[in-house]
């Protein structure tokens, strides 16, 4: 009971972390200050809440009735809410430290109290969201959370762009608002109320009409491909540690929707978690692809996150496949590998973005073929960057290994070994899952290599910056927290077990995931990969020959002239992988034909749109905005006019009552 | 014990024979005497005993490359059978960290060649890469396959195969993934067709080009490295092709160090008789071999 009046208590404290700044002048610093504390008052209290919250049998919970009609306030925080209400109350706050560095209200007096309001309210919601255990209580926060990330990423809304990405996002967020009232009056009708507790049993039709609408609407903020069309923009024009939380925490808040909605479903029908494994592998493989083709280092790192959230999908998809067969090592593999990416990459992908701020503050660009050879100028976010980078291409010894390990090790169960019958389908996701990692690779060294190896692409640029130690140390602390995880994921065991439970009734004590997966040889093989590495550094070092002779320039092949601008590019450099995936990603590459002896100067340019976005659903709307204003002749805008409208309907209504059809 | 140390100072002693045995098969075949079978030694000893050349542009992981990638290569030798004896070190799943090893080593192979600035190096990370993204799956449908037929998650035991040898009814499946590992292999240790590392044309090279500024030591690690690569996918690939035993620890040893050698001696042999693909035209290969690989799959869980 305790931990939920500390529960409510933190997200009082994060959610109107920003009110005291709005009362303050609009440059004011001590209002940014106040902003921070708070933030932090309320992550600590409630990390507190759900550490006390974790060790109880039984999870509190609250239910009291309330002065809407509908629904009552019930929340409760199960071992489900913890997995997720961690990232919540870390990221954000870590955020909020960063903002004080990398957006500062000083320097931001036209939006900095606003953002500073929004982001608090948008991380609170988010807590509420995860421990609302009614239908209506959810929607008010999930609406909350849509509306405070759309001011909260729409800051510098004198940017046509960013308006434009924040209107995508609003209209994205609300198709999905729309598939899930449609699936909570669903809800409503199969089991009589609007409680979100496992129900008398539901015909497997209704199930599975439910499980589609959650699908989708959730789809849409988690960024299943192809309703990830917000993402995107959105993500590349909001300030990085605004990116940050919608990336590592708020599109988690759409696998959480998925996770709660299946727990209280009856899953006995193979196609669940069939249909989940090819969205996870359609959105991972794609998500990288165009991941890779990108120019723009926020949507990169945001196409990335759709394919973090494609791997994330398969192994809940496993999960769900393990329940419809009964068996308990999907279920714990695939739903413990999945809740443990979740976590993951809520360090990694936030521990990128900063680093982008990082870089943007820096460099005043976001193209990544402008940069170059940053890392003389910002060793230290280099090395942090690098963290990052290996940790979300899931090498080992770093975090995202072990979560995808996990899910490597259900698909590969899925073979069917010994007595037990497989689903070898399902095993395809997990070569689908080699090549997604493969992938990733390729994008991450483009991005490490063009941003900060080599010289500076630019001969005017001037990457000097003043970091100040308030954005350096929440990068730290995620990549201290990459490499923990990384190191010793044996720590989040007990709780991915018991949320696994919780998720699965049908899971005995007698099972366990370190029986099928033992992950305590990932940590004996990663620090012996460390010191491995260490011996051979030492060897190197006592071997009394070793000694740099000359430091000199690149080899040119004799070149007497080389220039930064003969560098490799992040275009050239994915070139090969976008002209093998063409089919999906459709590139647009515009090239002037060397045709004389004597060429003019020629120019390149390649553009990757997102398919979905700028070639199916913009020219549909475009194509609705040409054709449809023929029906604007019913909106005169009289009020009279609306009365007969209504007075006609009544009648054809009556009509229609009367023949009785 | 015994088979562990001797497992260890096979890992680490054996693998520049491999080269030296490769070079006298191509020499052989092109009419020459060749160097010495233990040249590439030799090469070794002389490069550790030379100075380094770096360029400015560089930073740590100009540096971090060679010596990680030889670390990943060392661990994943580690993990693999030899033979019939056990490997080290056995778990259920280390299947998918040998794998994910070789892609930490990509990691850092890739990203210290684009420390350097050259435009030859970006070339041959970019071919590494986008080659990488159609072997890796080849790699997973070859282990799939292994781990269906064998029943188990564990290197070791995947590799050795049930008791009493495969049966019979998978063989046509092991037949397509030798095929596709081969090519894999070929791949990843940077052999004809897929790359030749003989050549010093940058534009037509992919593993050779990406170390033109490693030098002294730092190449001589890099060399070594490539080679215990080559000797670790062989000794994966020999027990697909090769599952007998004579049961006899005495004997058992030498009858795999020279089922190596005789790899070596073919991949030689491919080297003499084939040209080099076009860069265009690797990428099919690739995809054949990840084809094979998925063949044997389907054939096995039809």
């Amino acid at each position: 009971m305790l931990s939920v009046w500390m529960i409510f208590a933190a997200i009082a404290a994060v959610g109107l972390s920003g009110l005291p700044a709005c009362l303050l002048s609009p440059r004011s610093r001590t209002g940014q200050r106040i902003t921070t504390l708070l933030m932090l008052a309320g992550s600590v209290l409630g990390l507190a809440s759900i550490i006390i919250s974790s060790g109880q049998t039984i999870s509190p919970s609250l239910h009291v009735p309330w002065f809407l009609p509908w629904g009552r306030f019930a929340t409760a925080i199960d071992s489900i809410s913890i997995l997720f209400l961690a990232p919540v109350f870390i990221v954000p706050a870590l955020g909020s430290i960063y903002g004080l560095g990398y957006w500062k209200q000083s320097e931001h007096p036209d939006n900095g109290r606003q953002l500073g309001f929004f982001y608090g309210l948008l991380a609170g919601s988010m807590a509420l969201v995860v421990i609302a255990r009614d239908s209506v209580l959810f929607l008010i926060a999930w609406e909350i959370m849509a509306i405070a990330a759309y001011f909260a990423a729409t800051a510098e809304n004198d940017n046509p762009d960013v308006r434009r990405a924040g209107w995508i996002y609003l209209i994205a967020t609300h198709i999905g608002t729309l598939c899930l009232i449609a699936m909570f009056a669903l809800w409503h009708y199969a089991t009589g109320s609007f409680a979100l507790e496992t129900a008398q049993p539901i015909s497997l039709k209704l199930a599975g009409a439910i499980f589609i609408l959650a699908l989708i609407g959730f789809g849409f903020k988690a960024g299943f491909m192809p309703l990830h069309v917000w993402l995107p923009g959105a993500h590349a024009n909001a300030p990085s540690h605004v990116s940050a939380v919608m990336s590592g925490v708020m599109l988690k808040m759409g696998i959480y929707g998925i996770v709660r909605m299946t727990a209280m479903l009856p899953v006995t029908t193979p196609w669940w978690g069939e249909t989940l494994l090819v969205i996870g592998v359609v959105t991972g493989i794609a998500g990288i692809a165009f991941a890779i083709g990108q120019h723009d280092l926020k949507r990169l790192l945001a196409y990335s996150s759709i394919e973090n959230i494609g791997i994330i999908g398969i192994g809940l998809g496993l999960a769900l496949l393990g329940r419809s067969q009964n068996r308990p090592d999907w279920i714990l593999l695939g739903l413990g590998g999945s809740l443990l990416h979740v976590w993951n990459h809520s360090l990694f992908k936030s521990l990128l973005f900063f680093n982008a701020g990082a870089i943007i503050h820096a460099a005043h660009t976001r193209e990544i073929d402008r940069l170059g050879g940053l890392a003389k100028q910002m060793p230290q976010v280099m090395i942090l960057f690098a963290i990052g980078a290996v940790a979300i291409c899931a090498l080992p010894p770093l975090n995202g290994f072990a979560s995808e390990w996990l899910i490597y090790v259900g698909l590969f169960h899925t073979l069917g070994f010994g007595d037990n019958a497989g689903f070898p389908a399902a095993a395809l996701a997990a070569v689908a899952l080699a090549m997604i990692g493969a992938m990733a690779v390729a994008c991450f060294v483009k991005l490490l290599g063009t941003v900060f190896l080599g010289s500076p692409r630019c001969e005017s640029a001037d990457y000097t910056s003043d970091l100040s130690a308030s954005m350096i140390i929440p990068m730290a602390a995620l990549a201290a927290g990459c490499a923990g995880i990384g190191l010793f994921p044996m720590i989040t065991i007990g709780l991915l077990e018991k949320a696994a439970r919780t998720w699965a009734v049908q899971l005995d004590s007698t099972t366990s995931i370190v029986t099928v997966a033992p992950l305590r040889w990932i940590t004996a093989l990663g620090l012996a990969l460390i010191l491995l590495v260490g011996a051979i550094i030492l060897a190197l070092k006592t071997l009394p020959q070793t000694r740099i002779i000359r430091n000199s320039c690149t080899w040119d092949c004799g070149y007497a002239l080389p220039t930064p601008r003969i560098q490799y590019t992040g275009s050239s450099f994915a070139h090969m992988l976008v002209n093998l995936s063409h089919f999906i990603l459709w590139p647009k590459i515009y090239w002037l034909a060397i045709r004389s002896i004597f060429p003019g100067p020629a120019r390149f340019k390649s553009i990757v749109p997102d398919t979905v976005l700028d070639r199916l659903a913009l020219p549909v709307f475009d194509a609705a905005a040409r054709y449809l204003p023929a029906i604007r002749i019913l909106q005169q805008g009289q009020t009279h006019l609306y009365v007969l409208y209504i007075v006609i309907i009544v009648i054809v209504l009556l009509i229609w009552g009367a023949i009785g059809i | 014990m015994i088979e562990k140390i001797i497992h260890i100072i096979l890992l680490l002693g054996l693998p520049p024979l491999l080269l030296g045995v490769i070079n006298k098969t191509k020499a052989w075949f092109g009419g020459r005497v060749g160097p010495s079978l233990l040249q590439p030694y030799y090469d070794l000893i002389k490069l550790m005993r030379k100075g380094m050349v770096i360029s400015t542009t560089t930073t740590w992981v100009f540096l971090a490359g060679p010596i990680i990638t030889l670390a990943t290569v060392i661990l994943a030798g580690l993990l693999v059978p030899l033979g019939r004896f056990d490997s080290p070190i056995a778990f259920p799943g280390d299947l998918i960290f040998f794998a994910y090893l070789f892609g930490l080593a990509r990691f850092f192979t890739t990203s210290a060649a684009l420390d350097t600035g050259s435009p030859f190096e970006g070339m041959g990370a970019a071919r590494e890469v986008t080659f990488a993204c159609l072997s890796e799956p080849a790699l997973f449908f070859a282990l799939l396959v292994l781990a269906k037929v064998s029943g188990t998650l564990t290197l070791t035991t995947m590799l050795h195969g049930p008791e009493g040898g495969f049966s019979a009814a998978v063989a046509a499946p092991l037949v397509l993934i030798a095929i596709g590992l081969f090519v894999v292999l070929l791949a990843e240790t940077c052999r004809i067709p897929v790359d030749d590392p003989n050549t010093h044309l940058e534009l037509t090279m992919i593993h050779e080009v990406m170390v033109l500024d490693h030098s002294g030591p730092l190449f001589g690690v890099i060399l070594y490295a490539a080679a215990i690569k080559l000797f670790v996918l062989g000794a994966v690939l020999l027990h697909v092709v090769f599952p007998f035993q004579t049961g006899l620890l005495w004997l058992d040893w030498p009858l795999f160090v020279l089922e190596l050698l005789a790899l070596a001696a073919v991949i030689g042999i491919v080297e003499s008789v084939m040209a080099r693909l076009q860069m265009r035209h690797v990428p099919y290969l690739l995809i054949a071999a990840m084809l094979f690989c998925g063949f044997g799959f389907i054939l096995l869980v039809r």
